[in-house]
């Protein structure tokens, strides 16, 4: 059997399917996050180096994994938004966003956390976190530009171009600085070296990152449910929702 | 910015003239004369404001001259800060001129009407940026030398760095017209451009400052400038693009 994926490029019939896929990633995401968080904190065996300090990848990994690859999936809504006109991947690239952001601030966050007992500071001018930092002021880009432009399309295209230009520069920007790094700073910090983890701290941070890409999945859907509602407003099928008609 | 608007009128003619000779011609041709014009007509807008492109450099003169007081007149410091302060100051004088380089002719329609144009749009940018950049860009780079002194660099170090800024202001205007033409119209323009445009310019900030320092290093800067010419050429390659696609999005 064939499925017509068009059909669900309308946000009429895309509101109802998000609604049912909410449920099954939220609760994913709530499992997954509990047993990760069982074998990060309980049972994976404490570090010989760090110490107690190194648990915090088990947030800091997936939460640096997922703010870049969900930039990569805002340019590619963007992308399909340009080239196809959709309004819904449109929708899809500004809810993904602010998730963006939050997982770009949780990584940078955690990372100084991290930091501040293994290093004895909170800050280095390591190649990672400077981009990461640099990414995280795309996300502001983007999101800033969203909310200068008052008439959706326009911002919905006019966001779409600034994340796929952000895009194309976020490997340029990753070598360049990292590049910037190795030539002022030597190798007093090294995190590339990263000694062999051990199979279960493997293990839940894999779970870990299953639940953080799952929880991204949720949230994205949950609020571009809101974004349909909202721009949608004027149609009939969203004034004859029973959730909308309550209020 | 009177001056802009008398000359509107007659730009809006001699962009009508240009429709009529383009149409009359073969389209596939129309590139270089298309870049020609919006190059030419840029070029004499921004000379009849001579007083603006002056002010415009001035302000990375102050840039430049601030950070000794803000910081020691210690000769080795300011020859290690040089290279970088000049690089900032060349960033936020090509940022603070962006808005020149579209909101002039967006406001009095003129854009629009080159949007309309039978030419290639991106060409037509192209044109812009040149002259965006000749008038803003290249008097940096010429100052650079004079203000690099200031810092007590060196001849080869000036040249470096002369040479790198030769390479690099170019792609601050290519990028930055992207960011100009997204900000169109906006309350927020002037610091919603920064937030925009900033970020993407940071890897010719780390190459072309880093030339300097690898020169002071004793290493060779062969490596720096070319890979500010290999970003020199994918912004020529893909900006005026992306700038026309952010102009016809501003236009809806």
């Amino acid at each position: 059997m064939a499925i017509n994926w068009y059909k669900y490029s309308s946000p009429a019939a895309f509101y109802p399917l998000a609604g049912r896929l909410i449920p099954w990633f939220g609760w994913s995401a709530a499992l997954l996050t509990a047993i990760g968080l069982v074998v990060g904190l309980g049972i994976a065996p404490t570090d010989f180096q760090q110490g107690e300090a190194y648990r915090i990848i088990f947030i800091h990994v997936p939460a640096a994994w997922m703010s870049m690859f969900l930039y990569l999936v805002m340019a590619f809504w963007g992308a399909m938004a340009l080239g196809f006109n959709t309004r819904l991947s449109a929708m899809m690239a500004q809810s993904i966003a602010p998730t963006g952001a939050l997982m770009t601030f949780i990584a940078l966050w955690t990372g100084s956390l991290w930091g501040r007992p293994t290093w004895g500071t909170y800050w280095a001018w390591d190649a990672r976190m400077t981009s990461e930092l640099i990414l995280l002021f795309l996300y502001l880009g983007v999101i800033a530009l969203r909310n200068a432009i008052d008439d959706p399309r326009r911002a919905d295209r006019a966001c779409a171009v600034l994340s796929l230009v952000g895009a194309i520069n976020v490997p340029i920007i990753y070598y360049s600085v990292k590049w910037w790094n190795t030539l002022h700073q030597g190798s007093s910090v090294s995190l590339t070296a990263a000694p062999k983890m051990a199979a279960i701290m493997l293990t839940g941070m894999l779970i870990m990152s299953v639940a953080a890409w799952f929880y991204s999945i949720a949230v994205s859907l949950y609020r571009v449910r809101a974004i349909i509602v909202e721009r949608e407003r004027d149609a009939a099928w969203v004034n004859a929702l029973p959730e909308v008609r309550a209020t | 910015m009177h001056a802009t608007g008398t000359e509107a009128v007659g730009v809006s003619a001699s962009a009508s003239e240009a429709v009529d000779r383009a149409a009359a011609g073969d389209a596939g041709g129309a590139i270089l004369p298309a870049i020609r014009w919006s190059l030419v007509r840029d070029l004499r807008i921004a000379l009849r404001s001579r007083a603006e492109l002056g002010v415009q450099l001035l302000f990375y003169v102050i840039v430049v001259t601030l950070f000794p007081l803000a910081t020691t007149p210690e000769r080795n410091l300011l020859l290690t800060m040089g290279p970088g302060v000049l690089w900032v100051a060349a960033l936020l004088a090509s940022l603070l001129s962006l808005p020149r380089l579209f909101a002039g002719d967006y406001a009095d329609g003129t854009l629009e009407q080159i949007a309309l144009s039978p030419h290639p749009l991106p060409a037509l940018v192209a044109g812009k940026i040149l002259a965006h950049w000749l008038t803003t860009g290249l008097p940096v780079v010429v100052l650079a030398p004079l203000l690099g002194l200031q810092y007590g660099m060196p001849g080869d170090a000036l040249l470096v760095l002369t040479v790198a800024l030769l390479l690099g202001t170019p792609i601050l205007s290519l990028l930055g017209a992207i960011g100009a033409a997204l900000t169109l119209g906006l309350r927020a323009g002037g610091s919603l451009l920064a937030l925009l445009v900033l970020p993407l310019y940071i890897p010719v900030l780390i190459f072309g400052a880093g030339s300097v320092d690898m020169w002071r290093a004793g290493l060779a800067v062969a490596g720096n400038f070319s890979l500010l010419g290999a970003g020199l050429l994918l912004a020529i390659v893909g900006a005026p693009f992306a700038a026309a696609s952010a102009v016809r999005i501003a236009m809806d």
